[in-house]
C-alpha cells in the first residue's frame, strides 16, 4: 500500500502549498536585484554607526522622541476613544462599513491627504494616526465586547437602565482585555507616529530620514536605539495611573508647525480634489460624463493596474517570506529549545525587528540596496515575521511536552510544529491584509506599488487622481481581508482578535 | 402573586426537541424543587420560566452569571441596580457608600462570605461563587426564585443554611436541586424530570427516598 504525500494530507498543508506556489510564480515575474555598486561596504558603515551610537545632538534627539511620543499618544488617545463610541454602535452596517474604510487607508495615506490642506500642522499628524486606529478599534473592541460571557447582563432585574448595566455587566470583564489591547495598539501608535516623520512631522522619522541620506549612520544609531528603548520599556513607564496624565499632556508637545491656511481647506475640497474633466464648466453634462470616463480610463490603465499589479506580487512575496522568518526565528524565544541566555538574545532580536516600523527598514535596506523589490520583501518579512515569532514563541511556552520528548530538530518538526502550526497559520493570514496595506504605502520610496502612483499624483498636484488611486488602494485592502476572513473561516483557523498584532 | 402557568411548551436545540411539550401550573408561596438526572431537561425549563417571568424573578443559573473583576460586593449590589439612579450606580462602581454595605454586609454574613466582600469574584472558589450569586439574589427581592443548583458546590451543613436562607426570602421559588434529600427536606411539591418530559409529581410529604432513585 503506497502511503498518501502528506503534503496534500490536510486544507491547511495544501493552503500552505498553494501560497508558496503563487510566491514563487510571483518571485519569478518581480525584479529583485541588487542595483547599488557596494551595497556591503554601506552595510557595514550602517552597523558600524548602530554600534558607535553619536548622542552630541542630544537636544534634537529628544525633541524628536518627544514629539514622536506626543503624537502617538494623542492620537491613540483620541482613536481609542472614538473607536469605543463606534464599537458601541458596530452592530449597525454601516458603521461597520465605515470602520473598515477608514482603517483600510493606511496613516501615510491620510496624512498625505491632510498635508494638502492643513500643511504641517500638529492636527494632520494627529488625524492620520487617529482615523485609523479608530477604525481598527472600533472593531477589535466590539469583538471583546461580544466575547465577554453575557449571562451577568441577562440577569440584571428589569428597568436597570442601558448605562447602569452596561458598565456593571459588559465592562468589567472586557476590561482587561481593552486594555491590553490599547495598550499593544499604543506601541503600534508609536511606530506609525515615527514614520510620519517621513512627510515632514517633526518625528524621528523626520530626523532619521535627514541623518541617514547624510550618511550619518552614528546619528541613525543613536535615533534607533533611543527608539527600541523607549518601546522595550513602555511597560515600565506606562502604568495605569499615569495614562491619564501622559494624555492630557500630549498634546501640549506637539509643537506648533506650521498655521493652517483655511483658503487651502476651502479649494482642497471644492476644486482640487474634483477630478479634472468636471472642473471644466464649459462641457455640457454629457461631454464632460464621457471624458470623465475616459479620465478614468487612463488611471486605470496607467496607474492603477500597474500599481495594483505589483502590490499583489510584492505582497504574496512578503507574506510566505514572513512566514518562512517566523517558522525559522520562533525557538529564539522559545523554552522548549536551548537555555535562558539564547532566550535573552533571542527576545532582543525579536524586540528590535518588531519594533522597527517595516517603512524605516526598508527606507534603510532600499538606499542601501538600491531600488527593487528586494528591500520591500526583506523589510515586510522581518519586521512581521519578527511580530508573529515574538506570539508563536510565547504560544510555545505554554505547551507541556512529555519528559522524554525528543530534542533539536525532531522536537521541532514532530513535537512543536504540529500543534503550532494553526495558530500560525491564523496570524499570518490575519497580517495579509497588514502587509498589504505596508506594500502599497511603500511605494513612496520607490517600489512601483500602489503607493508610487498616488505619491506622483500628488509631486504632480493632482489631488483627484491621488484620490482615487487611495480609493482604488483601500478597496483591494478590503477584498483582501475579506477572502483572508474566508481562508480563516475556511481552514477554521480561529483568529484571536484580542492577541493579535 | 398570580400564578404561574405552562401550557404544552417546547423547547428545541439544534433542531432537536429537547423539552416538552410539557404543561405546569406553580402556585403562589409554593417552593418547587426539580429533579432528575444531568441532561433530563431542567436548566432548559428553567430557562424558558426565566423568560416568561423576567420581570418578578431572581435567577441563579447553572453558571451563575456573576462578572469576575468585580467584587462580591458589586456583585450582590446589582442585585438593586434597577432601583437607583445611573449615577449612584456610577459613583457606586467607584466608591461604595456607607448605607449600601450596611445593606450588603449582613446578607454575605448570612451565606458565609463576609469576609470576602473586597474580594473580585474571580479568585474565589467554586462554593464561595456560588454563595455570591445566592447573595445577588436575596439582595434583589423579587417575587419568585428560580435558581438552578444554587448549593451544588456546597457541603452538607453550608447547604443546608444557604437553602434556608433562600427559601425565607423567596417562599415561592422554583429550584432545581441534583440532592434528593435536600429536595425532600425544603421543597412542598416535586417534580420529576426525565427525557424532556416530567415523569413524577407529586407533594414532597408523599414522597421518600426510594421514590426518587428511579430518577437517576
Amino acid at each position: 500500500m503506497t502511503p498518501p504525500y502528506a503534503i496534500f494530507a490536510s486544507s491547511t498543508r495544501r493552503a500552505t502549498g498553494l501560497f508558496v506556489v503563487i510566491a514563487l510564480l510571483c518571485l519569478i515575474i518581480s525584479d529583485i536585484a541588487v542595483t547599488t555598486l557596494n551595497p556591503w561596504h554601506e552595510m557595514g558603515r550602517l552597523m558600524w554607526g548602530i554600534v558607535t551610537p553619536d548622542f552630541l545632538h542630544l537636544e534634537q534627539l529628544s525633541t524628536a522622541l518627544l514629539r514622536t511620543l506626543a503624537f502617538g499618544f494623542t492620537g491613540v488617545a483620541i482613536g481609542s476613544v472614538s473607536g469605543f463610541m463606534l464599537a458601541l454602535i458596530f452592530h449597525l452596517r454601516f458603521v461597520r462599513v465605515f470602520c473598515a474604510f477608514i482603517r483600510s487607508i493606511h496613516e501615510l495615506f491620510w496624512a498625505l491627504i491632510f498635508l494638502q490642506f492643513f500643511g504641517l500642522h500638529p492636527l494632520t499628524g494627529v488625524l492620520a494616526i487617529c482615523i485609523p486606529f479608530a477604525g481598527v478599534f472600533a472593531k477589535v473592541y466590539s469583538e471583546i465586547l461580544e466575547e465577554a460571557d453575557q449571562t451577568p447582563h441577562k440577569l440584571l432585574p428589569q428597568g436597570s437602565g442601558l448605562i447602569s448595566s452596561f458598565v456593571f455587566a459588559r465592562i468589567p470583564d472586557a476590561w482587561p482585555h481593552l486594555v491590553a489591547y490599547t495598550s499593544y495598539r499604543l506601541e503600534c501608535g508609536l511606530r506609525s507616529s515615527a514614520v510620519l516623520g517621513f512627510v515632514g512631522l517633526p518625528t524621528i522619522g523626520f530626523q532619521l530620514e535627514s541623518a541617514f541620506s547624510q550618511g550619518n549612520y552614528s546619528e541613525v544609531g543613536a535615533l534607533l536605539l533611543l527608539f527600541y528603548l523607549l518601546i522595550a520599556t513602555l511597560k515600565f513607564w506606562v502604568r495605569p495611573k499615569l495614562i491619564g496624565i501622559y494624555v492630557l499632556a500630549a498634546p501640549w508637545f506637539l509643537g506648533s508647525g506650521l498655521p493652517i491656511i483655511w483658503g487651502n481647506v476651502a479649494r482642497f475640497f471644492t476644486e482640487d480634489i474634483i477630478p479634472a474633466p468636471l472642473r471644466d464648466a464649459g462641457l455640457s453634462g454629457a461631454e464632460s460624463f464621457n471624458q470623465l470616463l475616459l479620465w478614468l480610463q487612463d488611471i486605470f490603465i496607467h496607474e492603477a493596474l500597474p500599481g495594483i499589479w505589483n502590490t499583489l506580487v510584492l505582497t504574496q512575496i512578503a507574506l510566505v517570506a514572513t512566514g518562512i522568518v517566523t517558522l525559522i526565528t520562533f525557538p529564539l524565544i522559545s523554552r522548549h529549545f536551548g537555555n535562558p541566555t539564547k532566550r535573552f538574545f533571542g527576545q532582543i532580536v525579536l524586540v528590535v525587528v518588531r519594533s522597527t516600523p517595516e517603512y524605516i527598514l526598508a527606507y534603510m535596506l532600499l538606499t542601501l540596496w538600491g531600488p527593487s523589490m528586494l528591500p520591500a520583501i526583506v523589510a515586510l518579512a522581518l519586521h512581521n515575521g519578527g511580530v508573529i515569532a515574538y506570539l508563536i514563541g510565547r504560544q510555545s511556552n505554554e505547551l507541556k511536552l512529555r519528559m522524554d520528548a525528543p530534542t533539536g530538530l525532531n522536537r521541532y518538526s514532530f513535537e512543536l510544529l504540529p500543534r503550532l502550526y494553526g495558530p500560525f497559520l491564523a496570524f499570518l493570514f490575519y497580517r495579509w491584509e497588514i502587509i498589504m496595506r505596508e506594500t502599497a504605502i511603500l511605494g513612496i520610496l520607490g517600489i512601483h506599488t500602489l503607493g508610487f502612483y498616488v505619491d506622483n499624483a500628488i509631486q504632480d498636484i493632482r489631488f483627484d487622481r491621488a484620490m482615487i488611486l487611495i480609493l482604488i488602494t483601500a478597496l483591494l485592502n478590503i477584498l483582501i481581508d475579506s477572502i483572508s476572513r474566508k481562508i480563516r473561516d475556511r481552514l477554521r483557523l480561529k483568529s484571536a482578535s484580542t492577541c493579535e498584532a | 402573586m398570580s400564578s404561574l402557568q405552562l401550557s404544552n411548551i417546547i423547547a428545541s436545540y439544534n433542531g432537536k426537541q429537547v423539552l416538552g411539550p410539557i404543561s405546569l401550573d406553580f402556585r403562589s408561596g409554593e417552593c418547587v424543587a426539580l429533579v432528575g438526572a444531568s441532561g433530563a431537561g431542567k436548566s432548559t425549563l428553567l430557562n424558558l420560566l426565566y423568560e416568561r417571568t423576567k420581570s418578578r424573578a431572581a435567577y441563579i443559573p447553572q453558571d451563575l452569571g456573576l462578572v469576575q473583576t468585580l467584587s462580591v460586593f458589586h456583585n450582590t449590589y446589582m442585585g438593586q441596580l434597577a432601583s437607583h439612579s445611573v449615577w449612584y450606580n456610577l459613583t457606586t462602581l467607584l466608591r461604595p457608600r456607607k448605607k449600601d454595605i450596611n445593606e450588603i454586609a449582613p446578607l454575605l454574613k448570612r451565606v458565609g462570605i463576609e469576609k470576602k466582600i473586597w474580594s473580585a469574584v474571580g479568585e474565589l472558589s467554586g462554593g464561595q461563587k456560588q454563595r455570591t450569586a445566592v447573595a445577588r439574589v436575596l439582595h434583589q427581592h423579587a417575587e419568585v426564585l428560580l435558581a438552578d443548583e444554587p448549593v451544588s458546590a456546597l457541603d452538607g451543613p453550608k447547604a443546608d443554611t444557604v437553602m434556608r436562607e433562600l427559601i425565607t426570602t423567596y417562599p415561592t421559588s422554583i429550584i432545581a436541586l441534583h440532592d434528593v434529600q435536600l429536595a425532600l427536606k425544603f421543597a412542598h411539591r416535586i417534580i420529576g424530570i426525565g427525557d424532556g418530559k416530567i415523569v413524577l409529581d407529586a407533594p414532597s410529604q408523599d414522597l421518600c427516598l426510594n421514590d426518587l432513585k428511579d430518577l437517576y
